[in-house]
């Protein structure tokens, strides 16, 4: 008979449920996935046994209550794979720009009674917590990612991760440079690739979804975005985006912008 | 007997919504005496960091507020930021705003009503397993969902947090052939949205009569998706920017999603309020299927909600239709914007119901306050209290999990989508 399928789960923390739409977005793809996999664990979806051991975890969102801490934890203990998907995953996602700023003050302009909401200062990647075996990027990371991973470990190969900067992927696209050609303030030199070069096929500058790439010339890039006349301000914004809390994101703004962030009159 | 009992019923993770939510309600005596719907999903503050960013940033930004309405986020934040500069888009780009937004309506209704509340109806744990038994009726879904997908990615370049919408127009218009390809599509599945909404007419619906308000978008001459008045069953008739002197949200302790109450009552927001109040605006196509099937609203039966999201799915594979028949490419897919300081108000129905949204920008056009109402937080108060009626109708002498069941059943007539309907804004002190 057939050797066992192996278990997956999907497991989410804080984030906006858009990663895991790279699986319910497969269309009837969807429905051929149970041929290869069993999943375990989909609550968007049905299946319901956060507890079951598994042999791939995938995870959305980023850690930001003490019950996260814990239910992270014995998320790593259950899965012998774990795969953190997407930007809130990798790097704290879009809300970690609450890191850099007063967040209990954000927190009392935005609920009547803060105290009765039990979170954490910070929103911070699952790797800072648990070991994770890959980094899958973007935001949203779409489902070629996801598929081509689980295809990998299925065939019982590492799945390669994506390390080169978006510039790449425009040159193999022969997608015409906006930064060059139209002087849009474009992040595709310290960017990651992996989304297809979606922003400068539509002509307009990336804006950095999918994170830091291997290696950040930040410097060169922020001079050169200066020098097309964006205010070192709007240079920080620019860094400090959808993965403020990747540090050589978060460094960079930084040193742009000095902490703390600009307040409210 | 019943009334004797005591039952303590604890969900504590609700399957086939959207982010994570649970639960919790008490009877006793035959009454029910405490019943909670829990939202904890962790506050993002959304409307504290989209401060000091530029305009077209906050584009980007909202779009992460949740990944299963993305573009709903963007019109009302685009519709907002334009209304305060006075920017002036022209039809084309009004047309297929629309287009796009149809494309979300698409893909949103699709996965619910096959993903998410079907296996309900036909006493399936989830959709995975329904298809085996009705594979064609879930794979009419999926295509459906994907084809709402397409939509979008013509428009943005994906379907999540898409990339084409700024202030002022598109970033790119696309191309003649990409449109036509497209037209071919829609003109697919039409039958196939005729065939859901007689599908979904034949469901084995609960009988629930229940009073409700409802509340949504209205225009003159179409069904509203991306404009107009917030109107009400009960007579409220009001442009947008009025918002806040009619409907108030407060914190609740057992949740992290605020509340939203209508001149102090719960109210309704989402398609079948919107089929309530608009639903003499749906095409002739549309009416004809309904009319064949005996469909009559205004309904005051939430399980009615699927049969709306069916209808809507059939009216909005027509509108994108009509209008990317008559598709032509302009010169420039974006107009001029002038930033300028003042308060900006955008709403627009998003799949689950209107989404309201108001940003003080300054003269650079950058934020400097938001509050952003989504539908779910809306919906709150309805649901609970809607909990109370249909248990009670539904008989508490059902068995615990009959009554989880049912229960389960109610909540996701409201299709919440939990990570939209955490983000907050300040409690409000003034009423009226």
């Amino acid at each position: 008979m057939n050797t066992p399928k192996p278990k997956l789960a999907i497991h989410k923390f804080s984030s906006c449920d858009g990663c895991q739409l790279a699986l319910l977005n497969l269309g009837e793809t969807l429905l051929e996935l149970p041929k290869y996999v069993d999943i375990t664990h989909f609550a968007e979806a049905g299946p319901n046994n956060p507890n079951a051991k598994v042999d791939i975890a995938l995870v959305e969102g980023s850690i930001s209550t003490p019950d996260d801490i814990e239910r992270i934890k014995q998320v790593r203990e259950n899965s012998a794979y774990l795969i953190t998907i997407g930007a809130c995953a990798t790097a704290g996602g879009l809300q970690a720009l609450a890191n850099l700023a007063d967040r209990e003050a954000w927190m009392a302009a935005v609920y009547a009674r803060p105290d009765t909401i039990e979170t954490l200062s910070s929103s911070t990647s699952i790797s800072g917590h648990v070991k994770v075996d890959l980094e899958l990027h973007g935001c949203p990371v779409n489902s070629q990612q996801v598929i081509a991973a689980l295809a990998d470990l299925l065939a019982g190969v590492k799945p390669v991760s994506e390390r080169q900067p978006l510039c790449m992927e425009c040159k193999r696209k022969g997608v015409v440079c906006t930064m060059v050609t139209k002087g849009e303030p474009c992040m595709g030199p310290v960017t990651r690739a992996g989304c297809g070069a979606l922003c400068p096929s539509l002509g307009r500058a990336c804006y950095s979804c999918y994170g830091p790439a291997e290696t950040v010339n930040d410097g060169a890039l922020a001079q050169r975005l200066q020098s097309l006349g964006l205010t070192t301000e709007a240079v920080a914004r620019h860094f400090l985006f959808i993965t403020s809390g990747a540090p050589p994101f978060r460094d960079a703004g930084l040193r742009l912008r000095p902490p703390p962030l600009e307040t409210d009159e | 007997m019943a009334s004797k009992r005591e039952i303590h019923i604890n969900v504590p993770v609700l399957t086939r919504v959207e982010g994570e939510g649970a639960l919790e309600f008490d009877v006793v005596q035959g009454v029910i005496q405490k019943l909670n719907l829990r939202i904890f999903e962790p506050p993002r503050l959304f409307e504290k960091f989209v401060e000091g960013y530029e305009y077209d940033q906050v584009i980007d930004m909202v779009a992460r507020i949740c990944g299963i309405c993305p573009v709903a986020y963007q019109m009302s934040a685009v519709q907002a930021f334009e209304r305060l500069f006075g920017t002036d888009p022209g039809p084309w780009v009004r047309d297929m705003r629309r287009v796009m937004y149809c494309g979300e309506w698409l893909q949103s209704h699709a996965l619910h009503v096959h993903l998410l509340a079907a296996p309900d109806f036909f006493g399936f744990e989830n959709a995975i397993a329904m298809a085996e038994k009705h594979p064609e009726a879930v794979r009419r879904g999926l295509r459906l969902q994907g084809l709402g997908n397409d939509l979008i990615t013509l428009f943005g370049g994906r379907s999540v947090h898409p990339v084409g919408v700024r202030v002022g127009g598109f970033y790119k218009a696309p191309a003649q052939a990409a449109v036509a390809d497209m037209v071919k599509q829609l003109e697919e599945a039409l039958p196939q949205a005729e065939a859901l909404v007689r599908w979904c007419a034949e469901l084995d619906f609960p009988h629930d009569e229940q009073a409700f308000t409802s509340v949504a978008l209205s225009e003159p001459d179409e069904y509203a998706i991306g404009s107009g008045r917030l109107v009400s069953g009960q007579g409220l008739d009001i442009d947008i920017s009025h918002f806040e002197s009619h409907f108030e949200e407060f914190q609740v302790s057992h949740s992290t999603a605020l509340h939203t109450q209508l001149e102090g009552r719960p109210y309704l927001t989402g398609p079948l309020a919107r089929l309530n109040l608009n639903f003499r605006q749906l095409p002739k196509p549309v009416r004809a299927v309904m009319e064949d099937c005996g469909i009559h609203f205004p309904s005051h039966n939430m399980f009615h909600s699927i049969l709306a999201r069916a209808i809507e799915i059939h009216l909005v594979i027509y509108e994108a239709l009509q209008l990317l028949k008559a598709y032509q490419r302009p010169a420039t897919p974006a107009v001029q914007v002038r930033p300028r300081a003042g308060t900006a108000f955008g709403c627009t129905e998003a799949p689950r119901g209107f989404l309201w949204h108001r940003y003080d920008v300054d003269g650079r056009g950058d934020i400097r306050r938001a509050r952003i109402v989504p539908p779910t937080s809306q919906n709150q108060a309805r649901i609970e209290q809607d909990l109370c009626a249909s248990l009670e109708s539904f008989g508490l002498d059902h068995d615990d999990d009959e009554l989880r069941q049912r229960a389960e059943q109610v909540i996701r007539n409201y299709d919440p989508c939990i990570s939209c309907a955490t983000h907050f804004l300040k409690l409000k002190v003034s009423r009226r």
